[in-house]
């Protein structure tokens, strides 16, 4: 996208992955993501921010991706009774965003659907959260709330009301289904339920504290979210990262990408009546943490990744652990999925399930693991590699047929290149320091980290406050973007395979409510 | 079929002995030995995740393989709060939550215990208390024993639950 055929000016922004910013005007940001959108362009996350103790007024900020990298762009807003562009004619999960910027940040789009999204009524619906002068511990008597859920009526059709507490051992949202029989009309999901605070919570901390935090935004990405966070604080503190901490990091990933593959393997064999895979994969899954242990400290790897490198290194005897391991799960991957393939039973669940035709992914947003599966080839370790993967070239996994049996082999195959990923790491992993000091760092100052976790694309945006402190940290979960497409993925199906088709994209809902 | 047997045979038992007991992490003895005896280890679960960042359902979710094969020791997930005799809640509990929280509660016949998972269960966590969050279980419905650790292992929920049902404490006031 050229900004200046926009009358946009870029600036650089700090960040791992090539990016830049631009303030832009109503007008500007409207013609921009009508173009980003045009030339084949994302829309990665969009927050608001309270700007007014700088006499700034509000500032809505838009983050688009292309081939070339991201365009942050900026719109301020004075303080006031003010609104800006309805984005989601262009990018349907615009939203969804969008409403919750307005319930935490109280600046609505001028979009049609004005329903709260994170609201429910906990706090009074004129107060907003995320405002500088919101008191962080206020507490009040929670009010009632009825959400205005869309309603099918016909003949014969009825309601499947779900949630939020479930009947598995997941987390909370609620689900209404609009149903004839056993075909269900539509979906609609209604998120929010972990809304716990995170993002105002930030603000309580400093940028090295925060890390803990980022890597308790979805506990199933936890190296993810703190490598976003701790490339985001990297590049405003312009840290070199010792290089042996930034392979480290890698192999990090890729073994918590390994560890949810095996565990969702497991999970949608069990939820298509196929209890051996699950008994077999949550085994391997359950090696694979107990190495973890060994290792680094902590079975899902938690704080392993800091701000500045990694806080254990690497053992030889560890190393030597993790090569022969791989070794053990890719014999035995070969083998369950010969059977996974050969089962006819499991089969039949899987194929045709749940579909999501690759032109209705590209509509909606698809991304990640789940938009790999419905032909959206994109992968931030093969479109804009950080060490080390820009030396390993990573293998990217695609289908188009979007099914529930694409989600699996798609899972498959990364987990298969990940193994491969690991042991390339093992072979040249660099001597050195795992860890460099962070600067202090100034006030105001903008950075990104963006990273290719096990579900999709993870965002850190971190704005730095006086003293080394927060000012603002958003962190945003491909499941804004996927959780849509889940409504979009179960019409037409029964509702018997919701679970399963549910459970093949594995969407994040503490990362998603904050 | 054939290679399916091949693979569970060359699998074999990988079930590990259960842990003994925290009663460390037992923080009222509500039910008497009595119930306790009755309940045995036949103990069904109703778990809540109140807000939990999901790192808690995870190992949770390790119960059920084949290492700390829980339901080879009588327990197992039940799917309504009406099935079930314990409550293994995550938290901390969103305020959100609170409401669908305290009517899992409700719905759980009486005698019942509660079990906290989690740093966030027991204490709030790193999320703590604010217009958001309500903090520990234990604001909000009463709990019998708390299982810290970010998240706990999957053996630290065995001690935990067990922990629950066999405690011989002195009977409540």
């Amino acid at each position: 996208m050229i900004l200046s055929a926009l009358g946009l000016t870029a600036a650089t922004l700090a960040s791992a992955v090539p990016a830049r910013r631009a303030s832009a005007s109503s007008g500007q940001l409207l013609a921009a993501c009508r173009v980003a959108w045009e030339q084949g362009g994302q829309l990665v996350a969009l927050w608001l921010s309270d700007e007014r103790d700088r006499d700034r007024g509000y500032c809505l900020r838009v983050l688009l991706r292309d081939g070339e990298g991201l365009t942050l762009l900026e719109h301020t807003m004075p303080d006031g009774d003010v609104q800006y562009p309805d984005l989601a004619a262009i990018f349907p999960a615009a939203g969804r965003m969008q409403r919750a910027a307005f319930d935490l940040v109280g600046i609505p789009s001028e979009g049609d659907d004005q329903r709260p999204w994170l609201w429910m009524a906990s706090w009074p619906i004129d107060q907003f959260p995320l405002r500088r002068d919101f008191e962080a511990q206020a507490k009040w008597q929670p009010g009632e709330e009825t959400y205005a859920f869309v309603k099918v009526e016909g003949e014969g059709v009825h309601e499947i009301p779900v949630g939020p507490v479930h009947a598995g051992t997941i987390e909370p949202g609620q689900f209404r289904f609009q149903v004839v029989g056993e075909k269900v009309l539509r979906l609609e999901v209604r998120l929010g339920w972990s809304h716990k605070g995170i993002e105002k919570r930030f603000e309580s901390m400093t940028i090295a504290e925060g890390g803990r935090l980022a890597g308790r935004v979805s506990g199933d990405s936890t190296v993810a979210y703190a490598c976003a966070y701790a490339q985001a604080a990297e590049a405003i503190a312009g840290t070199t990262v010792p290089s042996r901490a930034l392979w480290l990091r890698a192999l990090l990933l890729e073994r918590e990408r390994i560890a949810n593959h095996l565990g969702d393997l497991g999970a949608l064999g069990n939820d298509a009546g196929f209890a051996f895979g699950l008994a077999q994969f949550s085994r391997l899954r359950e090696d694979t943490l107990r190495t973890n242990l060994a290792a680094f400290g902590h079975r899902l790897l938690m704080d392993v990744v800091v701000p500045g490198g990694v806080r254990h290194d690497l053992a030889d005897e560890d190393a030597e652990r993790i090569g022969i391991e791989c070794a053990t799960l890719e014999r035995e991957m070969r083998i369950l999925r010969d059977i996974y393939d050969d089962h006819d039973g499991m089969q039949d669940r899987f194929r045709n399930c749940g579909r999501v035709p690759p032109d209705i992914a590209v509509k909606l947003g698809l991304t990640g693991l789940a938009g790999r599966a419905s032909g959206q080839a994109r992968d931030l370790r093969c479109d804009f590699p950080v060490t080390p993967y820009d030396t390993l070239g990573v293998r990217l996994a695609t289908s188009t047929a979007g099914d529930v049996a694409a989600r699996v082999a798609v899972r498959f195959d990364e987990a298969a290149e990940s193994l491969r990923l690991v042991r390339a790491i093992l072979d040249a992993l660099p001597d050195g320091d795992v860890h460099a000091p962070v600067a202090q760092v100034p006030e105001f100052r903008q950075g990104l980290g963006y990273v290719e976790g096990w579900r999709g694309p993870v965002l850190v945006a971190l704005t730095s406050g006086p003293d080394n402190s927060i000012r603002r940290c958003h962190p945003h979960d491909p499941s804004w973007q996927n959780w849509p497409v889940v409504e979009h993925a179960i019409i037409d199906n029964i509702v018997p395979d919701f679970p399963l088709i549910n459970k093949s994209f594995n969407l994040s809902y503490s990362g998603h409510d904050l | 079929m054939l290679h399916i047997l091949k693979q569970i045979a060359k699998s074999g038992i990988r079930t590990e002995s259960a842990p003994a007991p925290a009663e460390a992490m037992v923080v009222v003895a509500r039910l008497q030995q009595a119930v306790l005896r009755t309940l045995g280890r036949a103990l069904a679960i109703r778990q809540v995740d109140a807000g939990s960042c999901n790192g808690c359902e995870l190992e949770i979710h390790a119960l059920g393989n084949p290492y700390y094969n829980i339901e080879g020791l009588g327990i197992r997930f039940v799917a309504s709060p009406r099935h079930a005799d314990m409550l293994l809640v995550t938290g901390p509990v969103s305020r959100h939550m609170a409401i669908a929280l305290q009517r899992t509660y409700d719905a759980t016949p009486e005698p019942k215990l509660v079990v906290a998972v989690g740093d966030c269960g027991c204490t709030g966590g790193i999320f703590g208390e604010s217009y958001a969050s309500l903090g520990r279980v234990a604001n909000v419905i009463p709990v019998d024993v708390e299982i810290p650790g970010c998240p706990p292992t999957p053996t630290q929920l065995l001690q935990g639950i067990l922990a629950a049902i066999t405690v011989s404490a002195a009977p409540p006031p």
